[in-house]
């Protein structure tokens, strides 16, 4: 470990994070650290807070993923409770998360990672943003905009307001979904779908260019994990835990919410504010696993709707067993989107979905609850402990992004292994060892907090402390 | 809106909530797109804060030893800097950590709350301050932008005033928590 680059900040990622790359004295790849800068303290800050704040309160983990937070947090919250959520109240957390995920996937897609695949991973780094896109691809940009915006209309049709909006609680939902907004949400969902198969179209037609970017951005045999609903069949909001082996072997299935740590550890590395949770019969850190868009489609046994459906076969039939390049997370993501629309458009649809039932009422009547979901970046756990008069005592969150740090930590490596060679440096291969990251499309304000030192160049230094090569952008 | 202004955002202690809210002008971020410039931030891919940018937003409080470091050299590469949101005004859900002690809020994240190699993290990762604070402690701050997070639509009039060279007044437009 004589000499290393560092790369500070990544860029077009949600939070802070930077990495370090190890050189050994030919030049070499030997290690690589995805650090992640940021923590924040919730698990210890909420600690005599009454537990129905924590809905509203976890939300504000981050601005991407509120809706996630607030249901899983609600579901710790049900299990506290000890009730069963109406009917409708748990119909209308499905669909306030389905468009979560339109707008989530779609910044995702649209907003940090187009640019490089638009505008390519060597393009000038001044122009490779959203704008750049606009630019050269007005189109693409447009349609990555509206979209993101149908999924927070929808989303702001429950509250009229599309970040935070506070509209979970514990027991069901703050309020019954009003018939106008039914009617608007639902007409802005033909958009929405043609928006997402342009894309998917186009996505699919380029995969060739990025031939080696696939074999490359964490694409090594794993584990994964994932809810699926009683069919076996795509979930996101209720379901139970399933993990498969690197073959697609079903290794733990049906497994509930509350039994999570039987299954799951959580370690700890010097390097970063995120912990790195392993699955726990296989040990640490053996027990390497993967969730999020691509780790669902692999865990499941299909989607259930009909588009999503024919899409997830074709995304199947890329390699035999479960799909390992995390670089398919892309594809997922727009599957994904598919999906969420056909379910939403399903759910407005419904006759009882603007029913008044939507919240059961009761006092705390049990001293823990386990809340999980599928955030859009994958599994997210919320634990909570509280005494007899509701306070909080004690909580654990296992959030989306931990579950694929062991995996980001090994993708970058093998992203550094393939384009880092010897004493110079090109900017493109930098930014290819940043879009594994994207591909994780990770939350870094849910796992803690980083933070990055803006001044700092990306430096190649020799073991005496000279600089090699320097890449300014 | 004729002249061309210099953009920079950045979070610090944040949740990315209110960089959310600006993305949330949607398709009249294409229509300012020709009047403005990203000089940096969580978007665009410069490494480095630039010198003389025009106006940049903050969110986040002040939370480490690297924020404080950086808010410091943002101030003096900042004509403008607008305090983006009730983190930055007021330190908000940070600052919620603020009653407890940093050794007992990492106790429980590292040592508590694990199963395996139970240790503090310190290696490339910054130094926590004894409180998260507000921006305003640290450096001056040009405009307060309220709101968890601040309405879109305050975002708009806060950078079409500074493009026309007026001092936004917010009354009226932006409150803490909503
Ligand atoms: S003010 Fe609210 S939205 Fe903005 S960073 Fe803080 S918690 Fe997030």
């Amino acid at each position: 470990m004589t000499q290393q680059i560092v790369i500070d900040p990544i860029t077009r990622i949600e939070g802070h994070g930077k990495i370090t790359i190890h050189l050994d004295d030919e030049g070499r790849v030997s290690d690589a650290q995805f650090h992640v800068t940021q923590f924040r303290g919730f698990e210890k800050f909420c600690e005599g807070r009454p537990f129905y704040e924590m809905p509203s309160l976890t939300e504000r983990i981050c601005g991407i993923c509120p809706i996630s937070h607030s249901v899983a947090s609600a579901k710790a919250c049900d299990a506290i409770l000890g009730v069963r959520v109406p009917e409708t109240g748990a119909k209308l957390r499905r669909l306030l998360t389905y468009g979560q995920y339109i707008q989530s996937h779609a910044l995702s897609f649209f907003h940090l990672s187009a640019p490089d695949l638009v505008l390519g991973m060597d393009s000038d780094p001044a122009k490779r943003n959203i704008l750049g896109v606009l630019e050269a691809d007005p189109t693409l940009a447009l349609d990555g905009i509206k979209l993101r915006k149908i999924g927070q209309e929808i989303i702001a049709g429950f509250t009229g307001k599309r970040i935070h909006p506070a509209w979970v609680v514990p027991g069901g939902v703050n309020e019954p979904l009003a018939e106008d907004h039914r009617k608007t949400m639902l007409a802005s969902l033909p958009e929405a779908l043609e928006i997402t198969l342009r894309t998917l179209r186009w996505f699919k037609a380029s995969l060739e260019n990025h031939r080696e970017e696939i074999r490359t951005f964490a694409n090594f045999p794993t584990m994964f994990m994932g809810l699926v609903n009683d069919e076996g069949n795509l979930e996101h909001v209720n379901g139970k835990l399933r993990f498969i082996d690197y073959k697609g072997n079903i290794v733990a299935d049906g497994v509930e919410a509350a039994d999570y740590k039987t299954y799951i550890g959580e370690s700890v590395e010097p390097w970063s504010f995120l912990k790195s949770p392993y699955y726990k019969p296989l040990g640490y850190p053996d027990g390497i696993y993967r969730v999020g868009p691509a780790a669902r489609l692999n865990v499941c046994n299909g989607c259930g709707t009909p588009l999503a459906d024919q899409e997830w076969a074709e995304f199947r039939s890329l390699e035999r067993g479960p799909v390992m390049s995390s670089f398919h997370n892309h594809y997922a993501r727009l599957i994904e989107i598919v999906y969420a629309i056909e379910k939403a458009q399903e759910l407005l649809n419904d006759p009882n979905i603007t029913s008044p039932h939507v919240r059961a009422f009761a006092q705390p009547n049990y001293s823990e609850g386990v809340g999980v979901v599928e955030a859009p970046r994958g599994t997210l756990f919320h634990h909570y402990k509280v005494d007899e008069e509701g306070l909080m005592t004690w909580a654990n969150f296992i959030v989306a992004t931990g579950n694929n740090n062991l995996a980001m930590n090994r993708g970058v490596l093998q992203v550094a292994q393939r384009f880092i060679n010897g004493n110079s440096i090109p900017e493109g291969a930098l930014n290819r060892i940043e879009a594994v990251i994207r591909a994780f499309d990770p939350c870094l304000s849910c796992s803690t907090h980083a933070i990055k030192n803006p001044s700092f160049p990306l430096l190649l230094l020799a073991a005496d402390g000279t600089v090699l090569d320097k890449v300014r952008i | 809106m004729s002249k061309v202004l210099r953009i920079a955002t950045t979070w610090l202690d944040g949740c990315s909530g209110c960089h959310m809210s600006f993305l949330d002008l949607d398709e009249r971020l294409a229509d300012m797109a020709p009047h403005i410039e990203m000089v940096y931030g969580p978007l665009v891919d410069a490494k480095v804060f630039p010198e003389g940018v025009d106006v940049t937003l903050v969110e986040g409080a002040v939370a480490t030893d690297e924020d404080k470091k950086k808010i410091r050299m943002i101030r003096d590469r900042s004509y403008i800097l607008v305090s983006f949101g009730d983190c930055a005004v007021t330190a908000n859900v940070p600052g919620m950590r603020n009653q407890f002690k940093v050794k007992d809020v990492m106790k429980r994240g590292y040592l508590e709350n694990s199963s395996q190699n139970p240790e503090l993290p310190s290696i490339g990762v910054p130094h926590l301050l004894d409180r998260a604070r507000p921006v305003h402690e640290f450096v001056s701050v040009d405009v307060f932008l309220p709101g968890c997070p601040p309405p879109t639509e305050a975002i708009l009039y806060t950078i079409s005033e500074l493009l026309a060279g007026r001092v936004p007044d917010l009354k009226g437009k932006a409150r803490f928590g909503a």
